[in-house]
């Protein structure tokens, strides 16, 4: 009985999502589609998308791969505080994360990275980039903490009696034994940036051939009532979500490590 | 000769020690003891996996009570082997030489020799996901021993294996120290296990009693 009841509240889920996707879909068609992606804005918007996750995703895996492995094998005082910090961006709603970035960069620090240092994020194709990373780099941060408390620190201490110092441990141990966890943090963090729209929107704008990431198209052309050509550009953001999502199952299917 | 003198390890509140001993250059000592009394403790402390409270490790001439392990130059094998999963049985036998910049062909051909004395050698190629038990011990011993360390440390490594792989683990342990120049410190609390291959034994509660061995 409640399998059946559970089946049912399963199922009636499933059709909502693909409800919605049928929906989408109905508004486009093959001829938009081309007409899309004829569209120097819009492939502009597809190109940038693809650079500036793929550029938000190699960052956050660079400052998430070090501070989720020390987080995983130190005790010390504050760190309850410090994860509640690094948790923000996953729990804060996303026009909030935009505004701090914009107001940030009204500080004198933030005006001296951009003024003095000439570092210019605000309004910028660069500003697009750290908002994904802003957020992404959270959700790999997450990732990668469960991957390395999973790890046993038995093989890291043995490397150490083997001559290997602490970071060649990392390089020679303990990366090698997370292919899987990096490969899942990178989807993740790409998924995230890809899907990224109120703090680019906030933080960055919309500049059509500067700014212009996917959802932004899709906000553009729904603000000037073309629906066809939002579903289309919708359709292609569902399909990118779904190829991270298939590179996910293929490497989350893969045997852990021991 | 491994020389340890009032030594002194703290687990939190835990306290071990003092405690002495010594061995010789080619001893193979067994530490006995009941369990939670603090042999691997004791163990952890000469590897350098955790620090001396007070107290002094010397091997020969090096005194090693402060230097960190990858410093020490010793073989450490622990009760479940752990091997890096992330390598291969090629690449677990051969990671002290990578460190130490062996050449290829030297390190190809020292990890084939050690693979074929452990009985591992068809087994080079294989992910360490894939091994049985004795066979991971095997694999973690040859990573242990691939680089002639003068002082092998084993804790508890036969513990988890069948009868008849431990028989020819300890059959297996004995020729290795007869043909290498080196001493092994051995924790265990299996009485049979000391009768097979100690040439000294030492018992932690006699030791944490007088002091000295």
């Amino acid at each position: 009985m409640f399998a059946a009841s559970s089946l049912t509240i399963l199922l009636a889920y499933a059709a909502l999502l693909a409800s919605l996707l049928l929906a989408t879909a109905s508004r486009g068609s093959w001829d938009s589609a081309v007409s899309a992606l004829s569209s120097p804005e819009i492939v502009h918007s597809l190109v940038f998308s693809v650079l500036s996750c793929g550029l938000a995703t190699l960052l956050s895996l660079w400052v998430a791969t070090p501070a989720a492995y020390f987080l995983a094998r130190h005790q010390f005082r504050g760190k309850a505080l410090l994860e509640i910090i690094l948790d923000l961006p996953v729990v804060l709603p996303p026009l909030v994360l935009g505004l701090g970035l914009l107001l940030l960069f009204q500080t004198p620090p933030g005006r001296f990275v951009e003024n003095t240092l000439g570092w210019r994020f605000t309004y910028e194709p660069s500003g697009v980039v750290l908002a994904q990373f802003t957020v992404a780099c959270a959700f790999a941060l997450r990732s990668l903490r469960a991957t390395f408390d999973e790890l046993p620190a038995r093989p890291e201490q043995v490397a150490l009696t083997l001559g290997a110092t602490p970071g060649q441990v990392f390089f020679q141990v303990v990366l090698p034994s997370s292919k899987a966890g990096l490969a899942h943090a990178a989807g993740v963090a790409w998924a995230r940036s890809l899907g990224e729209f109120g703090p680019i929107l906030v933080f960055a704008g919309a500049t059509r051939l500067k700014t212009e990431v996917l959802p932004t198209t899709v906000f553009l052309e729904l603000s000037v009532g073309n629906l066809q050509t939002a579903a289309t550009v919708s359709l292609l953001l569902v399909l990118c979500a779904a190829a991270v999502l298939l590179m996910l199952r293929v490497f989350s299917s893969r045997p852990h490590p021991v | 000769m491994l020389s340890v003198e009032q030594l002194v390890v703290t687990r939190g509140s835990l306290r071990i020690g003092p405690v002495s001993f010594s061995l010789g250059d080619r001893a193979y000592a067994v530490l006995m003891g009941p369990t939670g009394l603090g042999k691997t403790s004791v163990l952890e402390a000469v590897a350098g996996l955790v620090p001396a409270t007070s107290g002094s490790i010397r091997l020969g001439p090096l005194d090693l009570t402060s230097l960190p392990p990858w410093k020490r130059g010793l073989g450490y094998v622990p009760q479940d082997g752990a091997l890096f999963p992330g390598l291969s049985v090629e690449e677990n036998l051969g990671f002290a030489l990578g460190l130490r910049h062996v050449p290829a062909a030297e390190k190809k051909a020292r990890v084939a020799s050690m693979a074929e004395k452990l009985g591992v050698a068809p087994l080079l190629g294989r992910s360490v996901h894939k091994l049985s038990g004795g066979e991971r011990q095997r694999v973690a011993l040859g990573r242990a021993l691939i680089f002639d360390p003068p002082l092998l440390l084993l804790d508890e490594p036969l513990s988890a294996l069948d009868a008849a792989t431990h028989a020819e683990l300890c059959q297996l342990l004995r020729s290795l120290h007869a043909e290498r120049p080196m001493a092994v410190l051995h924790v265990t609390h299996s009485a049979g296990e000391a009768a097979a291959l100690a040439t000294t034994t030492l018992h932690l509660p006699e030791l944490l009693a007088h002091g000295r061995a």
